[in-house]
């Protein structure tokens, strides 16, 4: 069931990043000021928005969830997160070596993305103690949803506050996804961030199959159980 | 509703009142983190944007102890079966439990703010009214919805206190923002240029999103 | 290597970083697979097991 256009997905996703992988590097000409670290903004910057576009998919998954009290939807949930935190992770060390490339320091407290990057991260990886905390599955399931929809709501809320305050003490260094960015960076830009999104929704179909692939076994295993354990 | 919510809340007031196990707690821990600022940073008298953080992150750190014992009566005395069973809208609940924790950082505040002034604060307070009193307000509003809820999100899982300042803190990130940028004009040796409009504005936002989102939810927490 | 044979390109300091991050990324997609590729065995395994004992 959640398999449906897997296989096309995938190719998709193959298709489109190696297109951007060509494009950044033979097409998307050098900038101005950063030189050929600025390459880097087509993977760091696209991880990003996917991520925190997971982080928020995961908190309407969890409405879906509480609403219908349907598991499948915990699943869904569960598995954005869980994606998007491993996204979250590269993008953190991406930042850092764009950092230390840009500024000579593996940290800085400069980019808004970053800094409120790591402040969703550091919440997000308190989903995993919560949600492990509690035994009862149906409660487990029912408390992580409003986890993700409350931290869902948080993301937006905490990446324009800290935007508004680096923009306020610290003037943005680099102006990234602003309009003005020449045509074939935007281009390139544009198809890393396509890319980058079928490989979350392939990744995120991957796993949700996996899942109720090894779900499916346990019932199997259980109803066999219990089956012997009627007929002795 | 409203009613059920001002029973709960006037339990909640008066078994404080009795024990006084929470607020004299998170009052004198400001206090002594006010201390520990002092050796900390080695400074007798703090302004400008240091002074506004010293005072923000010490209420947030307070405000973790009040929501870890926010849920405290009903788990230790069974207390909470009780309250499930009644028939009593979940959102009463949370009315009552932010209602309680709003109150307590109030009292908190009106010691620990006058304490502040007293032990670190370099500019006075007179120049901060009637702004800082309204910041504080309004901060106490998204701290009391957050903390209540996270408060229920915790109170059943086994590791109760390191889940708590573990979900609260981050949460209350754009909250601390709002306050700090706003509050740091006013605490500034020489009077600057304000920008209250812009941080009272997304404060606004935050708890009008918060307060929504935890009544929201709160129907599906402490079911059984 | 790509870089080596792209238009213009200065290969300085410059390019370990941006190599860096794109290995970065292309290691967790690979460490994922392989995780990936690890619960399907595991699968298939349990899959093949509850095959034979009904028979």
């Amino acid at each position: 069931m959640y398999s449906k256009a897997l296989a096309p997905l995938a190719i998709a996703t193959v298709v489109i990043l190696t297109a951007t992988f060509a494009l950044v590097f033979f097409y998307a000409p050098l900038d101005a000021d950063q030189g050929f670290v600025q390459k880097i903004f087509y993977v760091h910057v696209p991880m990003a928005i996917v991520a925190l576009g997971g982080f928020v998919a995961g908190g309407i998954f969890g409405i879906r969830h509480l609403r219908s009290g349907d598991s499948s939807w915990d699943l869904r949930s569960y598995v954005a997160i869980h994606l998007s935190i491993i996204l979250g992770l590269g993008v953190l060390v991406t930042g850092a070596i764009w950092a230390k490339a840009s500024w000579g320091h593996w940290w800085v407290w400069d980019e808004p993305v970053l800094v409120s990057f790591l402040v969703t991260f550091l919440l997000y990886c308190v989903y995993y103690p919560l949600r492990f905390a509690i035994e009862d599955p149906e409660r487990q399931a029912r408390y992580s949803s409003v986890f993700a929809i409350a931290a869902g709501a948080f993301v937006p809320l905490n990446f324009t506050a800290v935007r508004l305050a680096e923009a306020y003490t610290h003037p943005r260094v680099l102006s990234q996804t602003g309009g003005d960015l020449p045509s074939e960076m935007r281009l390139t830009f544009l198809v890393a961030l396509v890319g980058m999104t079928l490989l979350f929704v392939t990744l995120w179909k991957l796993e949700l199959t996996a899942k109720h692939a090894s779900m499916q076994l346990k019932k199997l295993r259980r109803r066999r159980a219990e089956r012997e354990a009627v007929a002795a | 509703m409203i009613r059920a919510a001002l029973t709960i809340l006037r339990k909640d007031l008066l078994l404080e009142w009795r024990t006084k196990e929470s607020v004299p707690a998170m009052t004198l821990f400001t206090i002594t983190v006010y201390v520990l600022f002092h050796f900390g940073l080695d400074r007798n008298a703090l302004d400008g944007d240091l002074a506004s953080g010293v005072l923000w992150v010490t209420l947030l750190l307070a405000a973790v102890i009040g929501v870890s014992r926010l849920f405290a009566a009903e788990r230790e005395q069974g207390g909470i079966d009780a309250l499930l069973l009644a028939p009593v809208d979940r959102t009463s609940l949370f009315l009552a439990k932010a209602g309680a924790l709003f109150l307590f950082l109030v009292a908190v505040e009106v010691v620990a703010v006058p304490a502040y002034d007293l032990l670190l604060l370099g500019p006075g307070l007179g120049g901060t009214l009637p702004e800082l009193p309204a910041i504080l307000l309004l901060a106490n509003v998204g701290i009391a919805a957050i903390g209540a809820l996270v408060a229920a999100l915790a109170a059943e899982t086994r590791a109760r206190e390191l889940i708590v300042p573990l979900l609260l803190l981050p949460l209350l990130v754009p909250l601390l923002i709002s306050c700090a940028q706003a509050t740091e004009p006013l605490l500034r040796s020489e009077q600057g240029p304000e920008d209250l409009g812009r941080w009272l504005g997304l404060l606004t936002l935050y708890d009008v999103v918060f307060v929504l989102v935890s009544v929201a939810v709160f129907d599906f927490l402490l079911e059984d | 290597m790509m870089w080596l044979a792209a238009p213009a390109l200065p290969l300085d300091e410059a390019g370990k970083y941006v190599a860096g991050a794109y290995v970065v990324f292309l290691a967790l997609i690979l460490i994922y697979v392989a995780i990936m590729a690890a619960k399907l065995a595991r699968i298939d395994r349990e899959l093949t097991e509850l095959a034979e004992e009904d028979r």
